[in-house]
């Protein structure tokens, strides 16, 4: 929009993306997004345009609400890139279907429902299996594939309760066929072209963001490409879409893998139109990235109006940005699935999506390509070589292989048992091109391991991407050694360059990717150039934070003239746009891959300095490595880094420097941790050390739920684990700079739940409310003392618990954790206080003191502002998983509520999350008997603002003694109807407060089918009574709330 | 996997790349060219515009869906030899009738696999297309050597080796085609495609293919309501016969060029031709119709071009190319008369200007 000279105002709740970054656009408002807010700011800013397309389906639904509204009609707004009409006819399954049989585009048989009763006919007209599809609905939120009736009943009441219009697609099933996907672009003057074509190795079944994808597809002969490519382009012109527009595919299969009707008459492969997104996409994401053609930037130029062909394309910047992508390698796309966090939920694949985030591979062929993929998950001992112990021989011959996270991994376990790569793809639908692909590598596998590693062996086996350590493991040899005997025979990756035309013309853009041929177009250059190590894929615990952060120090080092380099393995952010850095890796970010790229930098000389500060945990690993492998680091030595992380160290420095810390110590074994917990008391908080994202911490009462703790994580992991006392307080968090000299502190957090809950899980406010003047000082002072004495250079985040009881006659700050890194509150800090922190992190890298570049030690001011951070949950999606929050992190995102005061703040916050509550919604309260005490003035809030309440038994006695009215609901399912889970479904209440006693197992369990109800249903589920105060204060608070561009509040311009 | 025997390919300018042999034994030489188009490499190696040349595939995994009876665009293979990066015996398809491999051989094309093709892609892009050649049992310089004596691309005559020799009628199958009268179009055969006439047959055309030498007379005398110039290999300079049948059909019957027929007519109009530094060679060349403005996703295939500086005013240059400003296609002011430099049959490549045979028939069937 810049680049064309228009004015763009720019909204969304999200605090921890690029994009509300003030020189994104022009006028930024961080405000939640619901029509009222909405409505607001075009009044506000009376803008000419709305541009809907490029916010995914959340933008479209905003927008199909806010034209029936009649707002844009009232402030004269134009809908931009794809017209209304279009937008309700891709999600009206009926209108959607009328359409593409008018064209002649042929569409699955199906039926669109309304009601039970409605699902009922069409299953008896259609036949199970059947696949439910929700109408309006995010990543397929609600749907599923439904194989018996129990099943189906489910989908489809969860379907129809997800869908804004009560309204679900009851479809026949295409199972097993083919699956593909064509993004597509068309201009205003009618010019349509095919950005990339991708085939999911998954076919028909699982989800395509759930799916193995391949770009560009490879078992499509040109015949079957074109027959799909010219329905793709016939439907986006038949949409009047003006910018991009993904269309799924399903294909028919080979009928000797995938039986189907009619396989013996057809001269062409039958296919269908599965689904069309009129909006750049998550596909879309995928597909600039597989191609290097900008679709968001380019489908924004048109929709305000410019041709393709007035356009050039910005890779090449010679020839025409209308032409259709060129690849010359292959690309895989492999998902990144939650589940190494929650164990227990359902790994099953469907139509709704369960990934979080994905990896991309980019190589010469599909075996090294995936292969890179693989290490790029990070998903620790989930090599290629993984198998479960579990699977027996029976499983891979015998059982079939149904569609989970580790589907890939059984497949190659099935090969190396020796099942034949044509039963595998009559057991799964995976076309065989694939399995015989898969069959290559067990090959190459079974060689590694039987024969000498000669130099020709090492070269196949380089070429089909296997990693060195993968390598030594089969050829028994440390990963070293590999390295070393590639080092000697000068078996060396080379780069290419992702150019969009194959090599056909010169390409400006930096883009490349290792593969291990002949020439290497990835010149080093030898200006002062700083790679940037990002934070591969995103999953709970590393979400889109840690690319703010590697895109803002690209970006600080450009202004200070130094070369960015920049290497990641997510194609869905910004730090992999080809524009961000001066040259971007898309690479794997393990041991070997970072070597050889900083080898390759370095051409024979010296590598370049690596941050390794801003890409989460994934970057902070690196440091080691860089260390034993004499390459240099920028910031924090990996000896700063290690003193933060290992426990026994930190704790000598900090009993040195007189600070306080919970007491407790590092345990190897359960027979020392029995001990250590007695000696501070219990309740005591368990963790291994290493880790982000809190994983497998826990807080446990009694020597009975510590020895259980132990036997599970002994089963997972060696390492040492921390055992502190628990101390429940306040808990603060706070994000510091350091320069070696100096330390300054942009602000500090408080937490709104009480320590237990995972920092990243709780809702947050700036400044905080709740710290004393003597709190405060004392977490300047400790923070200032830390950061000195670990020798920080760059950012440090710390977070303390306070907790006046147990520091009699102190100020009863106690330090929990500090991680000389950027953490995830950086976007959020940056934002609401204004200091560029990653820029300032960086120069303090490259030479540059606090005080040449403006800035003194100490806390920095605070603003006239309040900020609320909320987490966001995908829960819903994962089948299975509890919902209740604790020391494990569970969220995968956050938005901000920004006001002068703490209530409108908290309510904003909330109104983003989906927590918010009106005065007189109806509550079920479940409440654990420690936390009755204080839920008292919580009751009394709700009866005041007119709710009427619900609730189980203990509670209800406790609600009734205080004089309130309130009904009870059995809390077993098996006492009669209607139980707490009838009347979550049935609408009779719409919130829900569920507390827990402790975090012992058998108490989890027992409100677990409330809080699922509640999840699946969609309403919101307090688990948390310093959560629910909140909400409950802010529904009480009497005023509106403003909306204002985020400048303005920093700037005291909102009163 | 089979083992391959080691192979390479020589270039001109004595660059060599280390490979495997595949396809048949035995040594191929001619222009070495590269296609970007992913898909599709049946349908480019049985194009007879390759004639003379060795075909380089930019994607570098080919074989992917095996070959089969139908996507032939002509009787044979028309590469001299055929280079990839991975070639596969695993192919899967429907409708795949072996691996590409074993097509090559049968048909006794050499072919190259497992070097470099970007680098030879890289190179060919800034050095331009060169002579080079595929070899099992020569030392690069052996090679090289008797490259240097072997004839050059330009001065062949590869559109009499491609041709047919004897006039057909083409025979359309099951294509059908409407119940009206049956428009009757000759091909003049420079190196026609299958799907040429393909295209023509299904819109209810009776179609003849005639020999490259057939005289405007001889054509004339078949009594066709529409004629079609056909693509074909080799520098359009030599065909001087051609441009003389052209002359003596114009103004006489409606007329389409496409690809080496455009360049033919373009002549016919004053114009000159020229070699164009590596050609246009995929199946994602922009072409822009410079009277609606709309831009076309076009197959190509041609190493020439028309230079639109001194055509005749009786023509325009009515389509370009938006990358390098090629003239892409020309439209006669007054006569039933227009050609394209791309490929409207596709195969491989997009469909998109598939319309312009309908806009062909028009002008036939309107006299």
């Amino acid at each position: 929009m810049r680049e064309e000279g228009i004015v763009s105002v720019l909204v969304n709740s999200n605090p921890a993306t690029i994009m509300t970054d003030e020189d994104v656009a022009d006028i930024i408002y961080i405000e939640p997004l619901s029509v009222e807010v909405l409505e607001r700011i075009i009044e506000r800013e009376r803008p000419d345009g709305l541009l809907p397309t490029l916010g995914g389906q959340t933008g479209l639904n905003l927008a199909v609400q806010l034209a029936e509204a009649g707002i844009l009609e009232r402030y004269g707004v134009r809908m931009l890139g794809t017209p209304l009409r279009t937008i309700r006819l891709a999600e009206d399954r009926e209108l959607f279907r009328q359409l593409l049989t008018d064209i002649g585009e042929p569409t699955p048989d199906s039926e669109i429902v309304e009601s039970w009763e409605q699902a009922v006919a069409a299953r008896e007209r259609l036949g199970l299996p059947l696949v439910v599809r929700p109408a309006y609905t995010l990543g397929g939120t609600g749907g599923g594939i439904a194989h018996d009736d129990e099943e189906y009943e489910q989908i489809v009441r969860g379907g129809l309760a997800a869908s804004p219009i009560t309204q679900v697609l009851v479809e026949r099933s295409l199972l097993g066929w083919k699956e593909l996907e064509y993004e597509v672009m068309r201009d205003g003057a009618d010019t349509c072209i095919t950005i990339c074509n991708m085939e999911n190795m998954d076919p028909m079944g699982v989800h395509t963001g759930d799916s193995i994808v391949v770009a560009p597809s490879q078992t499509l002969s040109d015949r079957d490409h074109q027959m799909l490519r010219s329905s793709a382009l016939k439907i986006i012109r038949a949409l009047g879409i003006e910018g991009g527009c993904n269309v799924q595919f399903a294909l028919a299969p080979r009928p000797d893998i995938v039986p189907w009707a009619g396989s013996d008459d057809a001269t062409v492969p039958p296919y269908y139109v599965i689904e069309v997104n009129p909006r750049v996409s998550r596909s879309s994401a995928l597909a600039s990235k597989a191609t290097g053609y900008p679709i968001a930037r380019m489908a924004a130029k048109i929709a305000i109006g410019k041709r393709l062909d007035e356009i050039k394309n910005p890779v090449t910047q010679q020839t025409s940005a209308a032409f259709e992508p060129a690849l010359d390698y292959c690309v895989v796309k492999i998902p990144r699935w939650p589940f190494d966090k929650f164990a227990f939920g359902d790994r099953r694949l469907g139509t709704q999506m369960k990934a979080t985030g994905e990896v991309m591979a980019v190589d010469r062929s599909f075996e090294a390509a995936l292969q890179k993929a693989v290490r790029s998950l990070e998903i620790s001992n989930r090599s290629m070589l993984y198998q479960d112990p579990r699977w027996s021989e029976r499983d891979m011959l015998e059982e079939p292989i149904e569609a989970t996270d580790e589907r890939l991994w059984k497949l190659l376990a099935a090969l190396r048992q020796g099942v034949t790569p044509l039963v595998l793809s009559r057991r799964t639908g995976i076309d065989p091109w694939f399995t015989e692909r898969l069959a290559r590598i067990v090959q190459m596998e079974q060689r590694l391991l039987s024969e000498e590693l000669t130099p020709s062996l090492l070269v196949a086996a380089k070429r089909m991407g296997f990693g060195d350590a993968q390598i030594g493991t089969l050829a028994d040899r440390l990963p070293e050694q590999v390295r070393q005997m590639r080092e000697q025979l000068g078996l060396r990756p080379v780069y290419k360059m992702v150019d969009t035309c194959a090599a056909e013309f010169e390409a400006a853009t930096p883009y490349f990717y290792s593969t291990y041929e002949e020439e290497n177009d990835a010149v080093p250059d030898h200006h002062e150039r700083v790679l940037v190590i990002g934070s591969g894929p995103i999953r709970i615990g590393q979400g889109i934070e840690f690319d703010y952060a590697s895109v803002q120090a690209a970006h600080a080092l450009q202004q200070a003239g130094v070369r960015a380099i920049l290497a990641n393995s997510n194609p869905e952010t910004v730090s992999t746009d080809f524009d961000t850095s001066d040259r971007l890796y898309f690479e794997p970010l393990d041991e070997e891959s970072v070597r050889d790229l900083l080898e390759n930098e370095a051409g024979g000389g010296e590598a370049p300095a690596s941050i390794v500060q801003f890409g989460g945990q994934t970057a902070v690993n690196m440091a080691g490595v860089l260390q034993r492998s004499a390459l240099p680091i920028a910031g924090s030595s990996a000896d700063s880094i290690d003193l933060a992380e290992d426990r026994g160290r930190f704790e000598g420095i900090m009993s040195a420097l007189n600070i306080p810390q919970p007491p407790g110590s590092a345990v190897q074994t359960l027979a020392e941790a029995l001990p250590t917990a007695e000696a501070v008391g219990y309740p005591v908080l368990v963790r291994p050390s290493y880790v982000l994202g809190g994983r497998a911490m826990e807080v446990v009462q009694d020597a009975n739920e510590l020895v259980r703790y132990f036997q599970a994580a002994l089963e997972e992991r060696s390492g040492p684990v921390l055992i502190d006392k628990y101390l429940e307080g306040l808990e603060v968090e706070v994000d510091a700079i350091c320069d070696g000299e100096q330390v300054l502190i942009p602000g500090i957090m408080e937490h709104i739940e009480r320590a237990g809950v995972h920092s990243g899980d709780s809702m947050a406010v700036y400044p905080p409310q709740n710290v004393t003047e003597e709190q405060r000082a004392a977490i300047i002072d400790y923070t200032t003392r830390m950061a000195l004495e670990l020798q920080v250079r760059g950012l440090m985040n710390i977070q303390y618990v306070i907790a006046p009881d147990a520091e009699p006659g102190g100020p009863g700050v106690f330090v929990i954790e500090a991680n000389p890194r950027a953490s995830r509150t950086v976007p959020f800090i940056s934002k609401v206080t204004g200091v560029p922190m990653v820029k300032l992190a960086v120069n303090i890298m490259l030479g540059r003191s606090l005080r040449e570049q403006g800035y003194e030690g100490g806390l920095w001011p605070e603003r006239g502002l309040v900020a609320v951070k909320a987490p966001v949950f995908s829960m819903a999606k994962l089948i299975g998983v509890d919902t209740y929050l604790g020391p494990e992190m569970k969220s995968t995102g956050e938005v901000m509520g920004v006001d002068v005061r703490f209530e409108p703040a908290v309510l904003k916050a909330l109104i983003a999350a989906d927590l918010a509550v009106q005065p007189g919604t109806p509550f079920l309260l479940s409440l654990a008997n420690r936390t009755k005490p204080e839920a008292v003035p919580l009751i009394e809030a709700l009866h005041r603002a007119g709710c009427p309440l619900f609730a189980t038994e203990g509670t209800a006695a406790l609600v009734r003694g205080l004089g309130i009215p309130c009904e009870v609901i059995p809390k077993r399912l098996d006492e009669g109807h209607p139980n707490v889970v009838d009347v979550i479904r049935d609408g009779t209440v719409k919130a829900v407060i569920n507390t827990i006693e402790g975090g012992r197992a058998s108490h989890i369990r027992d409100g677990f089918q409330i809080r699922r109800a509640a999840t699946e249903t969609r309403i919101p589920c307090f688990t948390s009574i310093d959560t629910a105060k909140a909400a409950i204060r802010a529904l009480s608070s009497p005023g509106s709330y403003a909306v204002r561009p985020l400048a303005d509040y920093r700037e005291g311009r909102v009163l | 996997m089979s083992r391959r025997p080691p192979a390479r390919l020589v270039l001109a300018d004595g660059r060599a790349f280390e490979g495997e042999g595949i396809g048949a034994p035995g040594r191929a030489t001619g222009e070495v060219v590269f296609n970007t188009s992913m898909m599709g490499y049946q349908e480019a190696l049985s194009d007879p515009s390759y004639g003379g040349q060795i075909l380089t595939m930019t994607y570098p995994l080919q074989g992917n869906y095996g070959f089969n009876a139908s996507d032939d665009e002509s009787a044979r293979i028309q590469v001299r030899g055929f280079v990839v990066r991975e070639l596969t015996d695993l192919p899967s398809h429907w409708h795949s009738e072996g691996t590409l491999d074993t097509h090559l051989t049968r048909a006794g094309v050499p072919g190259i696999a497992g070097i470099d093709t970007r680098a030879l892609t890289r190179h060919l892009r800034s050095h331009g297309v060169l002579m080079g050649t595929i070899t099992r049992d020569e030392t690069a310089a052996d090679a090289l050597e008797r490259l240097r004596r072997e004839p050059v691309y330009g001065i062949e005559d590869y559109v009499a080796e491609v041709s047919t020799d004897v006039a057909y009628d083409f025979d359309a199958g099951d294509l059908g085609g409407s119940d009206g009268p049956r428009p009757h179009v000759v091909v003049l055969d420079l190196g026609v495609k299958r799907s040429i006439m393909r295209n023509l047959a299904k819109r209810g055309c009776d179609v003849t293919a005639v020999p490259h030498r057939t005289s405007a007379e001889d054509i004339l005398a078949l009594r066709p309501d529409g004629v079609v110039m056909s693509p074909g290999p080799g520098d359009p300079m030599l065909l001087d016969h051609v441009v003389t049948t052209a002359r003596g059909l114009i103004g006489r019957v409606p007329l389409m060029g496409i690809c080496l027929g455009h360049q033919v007519v373009g002549r016919v109009f004053g114009a000159s031709t020229y070699k164009l530094k590596f050609g246009h060679r995929g199946a994602n060349h922009p072409v822009r119709d410079e009277v609606t403005g709309r831009v076309y996703i076009t197959a190509q295939n041609h190493g020439y071009a028309v230079d639109g500086d001194h055509l005749d005013a009786a023509v325009r240059a009515s389509q370009i190319h938006l990358n390098d400003g090629t003239v892409e296609g020309l439209e006669h002011r007054e006569l039933p008369l227009f050609t394209i430099q791309y490929h409207s049959e596709a195969s491989p490549g997009p469909l998109d200007t598939e319309f312009l045979f309908d806009r062909f028939l028009a002008t036939v069937t309107d006299r």
